[in-house]
């Protein structure tokens, strides 16, 4: 079998990680950094007994639903100011002006009207993940060549073909990209809202239900728990990539 | 027909210019004379700012469905296999898929692109993505065939060898075609008659005759290198801004 470093690299940069972690507990060795042979029973156990499992999946539905609702309006909001000149020179300065406030501010707002639950939640990843795509994509569809518009439009295309032949697949490299660029922002935000007023979610796990009570071990759990939401994410992202952009990748 | 980029820039006044059904035409002139814009004119995809575009009789006002267009820099879409490339016409027309399946086939075989159908235009050289655009276009049976300098970004072997196949492809049809290039032996080549346009406002061009062209070993005889002197000499002309006259 031929040896081929660039596969097995993830695994090396994983390894790398964990031992430097095992590393670092040895040299502090105290309670609040347990090396992660320490943890690894216990990430198990508390995701058998299903606690941290429900947890995960809480986490989980909120991040998913949030980035697909993120991608299914800015898509097709990106590309409508993208092709429209007159729509999105009404609605530029609207953009230039909101993106660049950091949107997590936003967060009592959104907790006074939309309250404490999932939604508020939800609808505060999404606004962070929103803007991103939006811009990319409309950036993308305005940077299409015409010659491109020319071409298509003389094959009898009319605005549903050039938008299904050519803006969408145009827009989709950028929009994937600006999704797994962000996919870090959504974690963390996902983390900070799921620290109060709700009693499920990783962030609710780490934060009360070990950080407080002093059950390091889970802590450290819950935070492998989370580290794997978003490299499974950016996994899937980066699949998704591959698959349906091949062409870039040439 | 008049048109003009803007009231500072007007291209074509009070033009007037007949193509007859079936003739092979070439539209010759130094940069920025307007040859491509003519062509889209003829296209659909721009409008004249007086007078009309006819073909057959019809005002053209958009894309006709039998007028095919090859672009200079091929027009492929970048995220689609060149099979898929040459597919995308008949998509648009909602043609069957068993049927499209079987056009496809053809004309992928007939321009030598089966060994490279499902790889992606960026994978392909330029000879084989003007294949493509031209599998593209040809698959529509276009009674209009329009070139915008279809073969000026590749080697000079490639694009003879493409001159060569569009004479190919012509033969036994009776398909109108217009190709713009700057390239005078390609002019001499393909143009059973070549307009030469001079520099702008344009209102009329200079139209030669060109009866041997498209003939095998036409290249290698006296009279074609008769026909690029006097090309050549007419554009030069052109360029310095004398409208061009019968030499």
């Amino acid at each position: 079998m031929v040896w081929h470093p660039r596969r097995y690299s993830w695994l090396l940069a994983l390894a790398g990680l964990l031992l430097a972690w095992q590393a670092a507990a040895l040299l502090v060795h105290d309670d609040v950094l347990p090396p992660p042979v320490a943890v690894a029973p216990v990430l198990v156990r508390q995701l058998a007994k299903g606690d941290l499992a429900t947890h995960l999946l809480v986490s989980g539905y909120r991040v998913v639903l949030s980035v697909a609702l993120a991608v299914g309006l800015a898509m097709p909001v990106g590309l409508v100011l993208g092709l429209n000149k007159t729509l999105n020179a009404i609605t530029s300065p609207v953009v230039y002006i909101s993106y660049p406030i950091p949107k997590i501010v936003l967060l009592p707002v959104l907790l006074l009207f939309l309250g404490i639950g999932d939604t508020s939640k939800i609808a505060m990843i999404f606004l962070i993940l929103f803007f991103q795509v939006l811009i990319v994509v409309r950036d993308a569809a305005q940077g299409v060549r015409p010659e491109l518009v020319h071409s298509v439009r003389s094959l009898g295309a009319g605005p549903w073909h050039l938008l299904r032949y050519v803006f969408f697949p145009a827009t989709l490299p950028s929009a994937l990209t600006a999704l797994r660029v962000s996919t870090g922002t959504a974690i963390a935000v996902l983390f900070f809202v799921e620290s109060f007023g709700t009693s499920s979610g990783l962030g609710y796990y780490i934060l009360v239900e070990s950080w407080g009570a002093l059950r390091y071990r889970e802590m450290y759990a819950g935070v492998v728990a989370m580290a794997f939401l978003g490299l499974f994410i950016y996994f899937l992202l980066d699949l998704l990539q591959r698959k349906v952009c091949a062409w870039v990748q040439l | 027909m008049a048109f003009a980029y803007g009231p500072d820039a007007p291209l074509f006044h009070h033009f007037s210019w007949r193509v007859a059904e079936g003739t092979a035409w070439v539209v010759i002139g130094p940069s920025g004379c307007g040859k491509s814009t003519l062509l889209y004119l003829l296209a659909g995809l721009r409008h004249p700012s007086g007078g009309l575009v006819e073909v057959d009789g019809v005002s053209v006002t958009a894309p006709r469905p039998t007028t095919g267009l090859v672009l200079q820099d091929y027009g492929l879409l970048p995220w689609a296999t060149a099979r898929e490339n040459v597919a995308l016409g008949q998509r648009i027309r909602g043609v069957a898929p068993a049927r499209r399946r079987e056009i496809v086939d053809q004309w992928v075989e007939r321009l030598g692109l089966s060994h490279v159908a499902h790889h992606y235009p960026g994978q392909l050289s330029g000879g084989q993505r003007q294949r493509v655009a031209i599998a593209r276009t040809l698959a529509l049976q276009p009674t209009l065939l329009l070139m915008d300098e279809p073969f000026s970004s590749l080697d000079a072997m490639t694009r003879e060898e493409l001159q060569d196949l569009v004479v190919e492809l012509g033969r036994g049809n009776n398909t109108t075609t217009v190709m713009v290039t700057h390239s005078i032996e390609e002019a001499a080549f393909l143009g059973k008659r070549i307009l030469v346009l001079g520099h702008p406002p344009i209102l009329s061009g200079y139209e030669m005759e060109n009866p041997q062209a498209r003939e095998a070993g036409y290249r290698q005889r006296p009279e074609f290198h008769d026909v690029c002197a006097r090309l050549r000499r007419l554009i030069y002309e052109g360029s310095n801004g004398v409208a061009p006259k019968a030499v």
